[in-house]
């Protein structure tokens, strides 16, 4: 990669955007109904910060951020998943210009365009490149590793579609100039 | 002649972002190895200065500007920011966003490293420059060990280490207790003296950098300069009062004397500020009124009873703490950074578990109350107030709260209509809060939790980063919810809002109270004032020297003089 | 919510010595062997070589239990996950079957199937203690400088160096929110029905986000400032020069790799089959 197009504040962003990742991902797990599995609000952070600065960051942000909370918290790091998270950012990332959040303006059509495009980007990586990659490097049973990703990626799909929605929503609001502002007596 | 450094010609501002022009048809020299304070009320452009000098402004903030600014003789556009930042230091105003490094040897470095300076190079200059911070002893140590003073001068250091010709320091006071702001004035002022480096200091608490002398002051007000001169003259002007900046405490009260501050009578500096002239005057208006407020003993609302608390063992944050609050009551916590003020206030809410000892509320145990249980009696108000907005709206943020404890529509539109006319936001609740200023925000997050009718509220640094104008109208509508009946507690660094505002101050010191008295008498005490790194008012020296026989009421007579003044502003 | 990290520990051992760049590039031999062998006396040999590691180090393993305990408990959950999804997978991989215990039809426990299975774990294991060491025995201010040594660009080395040092402050941030937001009756805890607490999720995280923002706002001004990537290149100043025991620590594993993938693939297939002959 060619380091000169990424500008210091994208190189901040990957920095932060991977503490903040890590810490949603240790802490803010919401309790979710099944039993031993929680909502990875990490996940919709992700989203936020990929649609905001782009594939690269997005990517980065994690690769790194999941690379170093496995490392910190578990003491090995299960590569298979980091790259999950890679590809997730990177593909929603990818979606950044079309959705231009910048303008302040996220309607119904940029929700579902950003839907699809997290749904696609998920699928992608839990469904497909997890299991493969534990098939790969682990040879564990075919049929364990596709429900669990399959799992992992309905449950993210979920958490992305409502959290991430929610918080893109958020944050194109801050966006928008409102230049009309009148003191109402 | 000496050598221009800094020349700002006929020099207008606007940024991309907003409407109108920040700065206006700006003129400034500052020369070679001269000390310049700018100040100014929040919003007067003088942070925009800042951002031309070092480059901020236009590489990172975009906008137009017109007229010439020249850096060391050369037209700034030439300059790119890294070439600037050769010629320009800058220490920001937030410790922890310029402390990047994980060690003080690390941070110190960066702009070696990105210089790409060979390592044995490198670690000499480092080892130079840590010594003139006095840090050497921290060299390798981590960030996170380190005092908000600490860091800054890091920071100064790591600019330092360029060899640069300017140096700018935004806001250094901001963040750090008195004593340490005390101690940051003196290691600037002997790093100017030994360096013969050009000194920019952005700053609006006017006496505190007035500890040490400076060349020049520069006075912007609105995106125009007002004054530019030698502070002398300054304050035997009126223009500070008519900019809303704080001036001199003691130059105030003289004032307020009737006494003709003149340039000759050195002012800037009150060892050198002579008073011979207007030691009658003084004595004069101290007598005029002194009337002793008699104290009425009420009811405690809020008990604590030998609170210990640590955070891993081994090592006391908190240490067997008692005290009692009385209904209606303004007191101020005080004491320097690590005290265990916000521990202790984290404790009344329930953040924290005590160790031992228990809270009453009312005389009724609440030791073991949930925090949404204790919410209901006590709120907090954090420092930094984009801590607590979760929503777009001003009404929905303050209404959020009533929401979620399931009160019908109808009934929390009345009561968060009622307490944004309390705050003053009543006329802004449609608009987003982040078209609101610092202040304003603030007192949203006052007003969320005024909404849930708490008993007793706690405030953590309500003042903080808010000029003269902002911080009376904060504390004047604090006062007001105090007359109503609310019973405030205030974390604070600053002691004149302790000395103005608040009938009691509870000193701590390592975990433990040192001190429980009226501010007036604390602030009159050198053995607290110096454990507690605070600082004697200026007052009380001044009154010493008029020879007024109690000092102490003379600061009582001067703040109760000053709110008054202050009150027509508005 | 006291969750517990691994962090640097401070010792005076030779593996301490060890440059960055050596342990970077050891654990990153190290992981790709152990991800691409399946041969048991390899896997062996890579866990009872690392333990040896580890106790030079002079680690204890107290100061690490909590990553132990929980790798041990997810290994046992995985290992029950696996043999009810598949519990003749030892016998698909090593074409025989031997049965142990029968239980009933595919789930009779196969000698293959418990072979396999530790496998599996030895994976698990051959990697954990070099990985552990990794993390414990290197300085984080000298991680960014290896990731940037090894070929890394120093702009992204230096976001993970960022990452590092701002982790503890966002944690900080959070807390603060989390706990005020939570005196406004906001819980994201199982005491609120899943729609709530979902939407109060988002009412917490969204502050911590804006206030990131702020805080990458400053930060890369203050790097601006300071002449962050003016140049194709920078020096680092918590780099470690090379010594002889770097050399020789690279050369040993340099070694114990290609006997490890030669050993491994000289028959065409990664595993090693005891069942077969």
């Amino acid at each position: 990669m060619k380091g000169n197009q990424l500008s210091i504040k994208t190189i901040v962003a990957i920095g932060i955007g991977a503490a903040v990742f890590i810490i949603l991902a240790k802490f803010a797990a919401v309790p979710s109904p099944v039993p031993n599995t929680s909502i990875q609000t990490s996940y919709a952070f992700l989203a936020l910060m990929a649609v905001v600065f782009g594939p690269i960051a997005g990517g980065l942000i994690g690769l790194i951020g999941h690379a170093l909370n496995d490392a910190i918290s578990y003491g090995s790091v299960w590569w298979s998943w980091v790259a999950v998270s890679m590809i997730v950012g990177l593909l929603i990332g990818l979606a950044a210009k079309k959705l231009d959040i910048e303008s302040g303006i996220f309607n119904t059509k940029k929700i579902i365009t950003f839907n699809i495009v997290q749904v696609i980007a998920q699928g992608f990586g839990w469904f497909l490149v997890a299991p493969a990659l534990d098939i790969l490097i682990y040879a564990e049973p075919a049929n364990k590793v596709f429900l669990q990703g399959l799992f992992a990626g309905v449950s993210n799909m979920v958490t992305v579609g409502v959290i991430g929605t929610l918080l893109l929503a958020g944050y194109a609001k801050t966006r928008s100039r409102s230049n009309s502002l009148t003191r109402e007596l | 002649m000496k050598k221009r450094v800094i020349e700002f010609n006929n020099y207008s501002f606007k940024y991309h972002s907003q409407a109108a022009p920040t700065l206006h048809d700006i003129n400034i020299t500052i020369f070679e190895g001269e000390k310049v304070l700018i100040v100014g009320p929040s919003g007067s452009g003088k942070s925009t200065i800042g951002h031309c000098i070092n480059g901020l402004v236009p590489f990172s903030y975009k906008g137009e500007a017109t007229g010439s600014l020249k850096i060391m003789g050369k037209d700034a556009h030439s300059l790119d920011i890294f070439s600037r930042s050769k010629i320009v230091g800058t220490v920001l105003q937030d410790p922890d966003g310029q402390f990047i490094g994980l060690t003080v040897g690390e941070d110190i470095a960066f702009s070696l490293e990105n210089d790409s300076t060979e390592q044995g190079i490198m670690k000499n200059l480092v080892e130079e420059t840590v010594k003139t911070v006095e840090m050497d002893e921290y060299l390798s140590s981590s960030i996170h060990h380190l005092s908000g003073g600490q860091k800054q001068r890091v920071s100064l250091a790591g600019v330092m280490v360029d060899k640069v010709e300017i140096i700018l320091f935004d806001e250094p006071l901001a963040n750090l207790d008195p004593a340490t702001g005390q101690y940051a004035i003196e290691l600037i002022d002997r790093i100017h003296k030994e360096t013969n480096t050009t000194v920019v200091i952005i700053e609006h608490r006017l006496e505190d950098v007035l500890h040490r002398h400076v060349d020049r002051i520069i006075v912007v007000d609105d995106g125009r300069i007002v004054a530019d001169m030698c502070p002398d003259k300054l304050l035997s002007s009126v223009i500070l009062e008519s900019s809303h900046i704080r001036e001199p405490l003691y130059v105030r009260a003289a004032k307020y004397a009737g006494c003709d501050v003149i340039e000759e009578m050195k002012p800037s500096q009150l060892h050198s500020f002579s008073i011979e002239s207007c030691k009658d005057k003084l004595l004069d208006w101290f007598e005029k009124a002194n009337e002793a407020v008699p104290k009425e003993i009420k009811l405690p609302i809020l008990q604590l009873k030998d609170i210990s608390f640590r955070y891993a063992p081994g090592h006391e944050t908190i240490k067997g703490i008692s005290l009692s609050v009385e209904k209606g009551e303004m007191v101020s916590i005080v004491g320097k950074n690590g005290a265990g003020k916000s521990t202790l206030s984290k404790i009344i809410c329930g953040f924290e578990k005590p160790r031992s000892g228990s809270i009453l509320f009312k005389e009724q145990d609440i030791t073991g109350d949930t925090i949404k249980e204790r919410s209901f009696r006590i709120g907090m108000v954090m420092q930094n107030p984009n801590h607590m907005i979760s929503k777009h709206l001003v009404f929905d943020e303050v209404a959020l709260g009533l929401i979620i404890r399931g009160v019908p529509e109808n009934e929390a539109k009345k009561q968060v209509e009622k307490v944004l006319k309390i705050c003053g936001l009543y006329p802004f609740r449609n608009w987003p809060i982040s078209a609101l200023s610092f202040g304003q925000k603030k007192r949203v997050t006052i007003a969320s939790i005024l909404v849930l009718e708490p008993e007793v509220m706690i405030l953590d640094e309500p003042t903080a980063g808010q000029d003269l104008r902002h911080y009376t109208e904060m504390m004047d509508f604090l006062a007001e919810l105090n007359r109503q009946g609310m019973t405030i507690l205030l974390i604070t660094h600053d002691m004149h809002l302790m000395l103005e505002y608040t009938t009691r101050a509870i000193v701590m010191n390592k975990g433990r109270i040192i001190a429980d008295d009226p501010p007036s008498m604390i602030l009159t005490d050198s053995e607290i004032t110096r454990q507690a790194n605070l600082k004697e008012t200026s007052l009380l020296v001044l009154a010493k020297r008029v020879g007024i026989k109690e000092p102490k009421e003379f600061v009582e007579h001067f703040i109760a003089y000053d709110r008054e003044v202050r009150r027509q502003w508005q | 919510m006291a969750v517990e990290m691994l962090s640097y520990i401070d010792r005076k051992t030779p593996i301490h010595q060890l440059t960055g760049v050596t342990k970077l590039i050891c654990f990153i031999v190290w992981s790709s062997a152990a991800m691409l062998t399946y041969d048991t006396r390899i896997l062996a040999f890579l866990f009872i070589f690392s333990i040896v590691i580890f106790i030079v180090s002079k680690i204890k393993v107290s100061e690490v239990s909590f990553v132990l305990i929980f790798i041990l408990v997810f290994l046992f959950i995985n290992n029950m996950a696996i043999y009810l999804f598949s519990p003749q997978e030892g016998v698909k991989i090593y074409g025989s079957s031997h049965v142990l215990i029968e239980i009933a039809g595919r789930y009779n426990v196969t000698i293959e199937q418990i072979f396999y299975q530790c496998n599996v774990t030895l994976k698990y294991f051959a990697v954990i203690p070099i990985a552990l060491l990794f993390i414990v025995t290197t300085h984080p201010s000298e991680f960014a400088a290896s990731l940037n040594k090894i070929g890394v660009s120093y702009r992204i080395s230096y976001a993970v160096a960022l990452a590092l040092r701002y982790i503890p402050d966002v944690q900080r941030d959070f807390r603060t929110i989390a706990l005020s937001q939570q005196a406004r009756g906001i819980d994201m805890s199982k005491k609120e029905k899943l729609p709530i607490r979902i939407k109060n999720a988002a009412s917490i995280i969204f502050p911590l986000i804006l206030s990131s923002l702020d805080k990458i706002e400053t930060i890369s001004n203050a790097m601006e400032l300071r002449g962050f990537g003016k140049s194709n290149k920078r020096t680092w100043y918590s780099a470690r020069p090379f010594q002889r025991g770097d050399y020789v620590t690279l050369f040993v594993f340099g070694v114990i790799f290609v006997t490890a993938m030669v050993v491994t693939f000289h028959d065409g297939n990664r595993f090693y089959n005891p069942f077969e002959s």
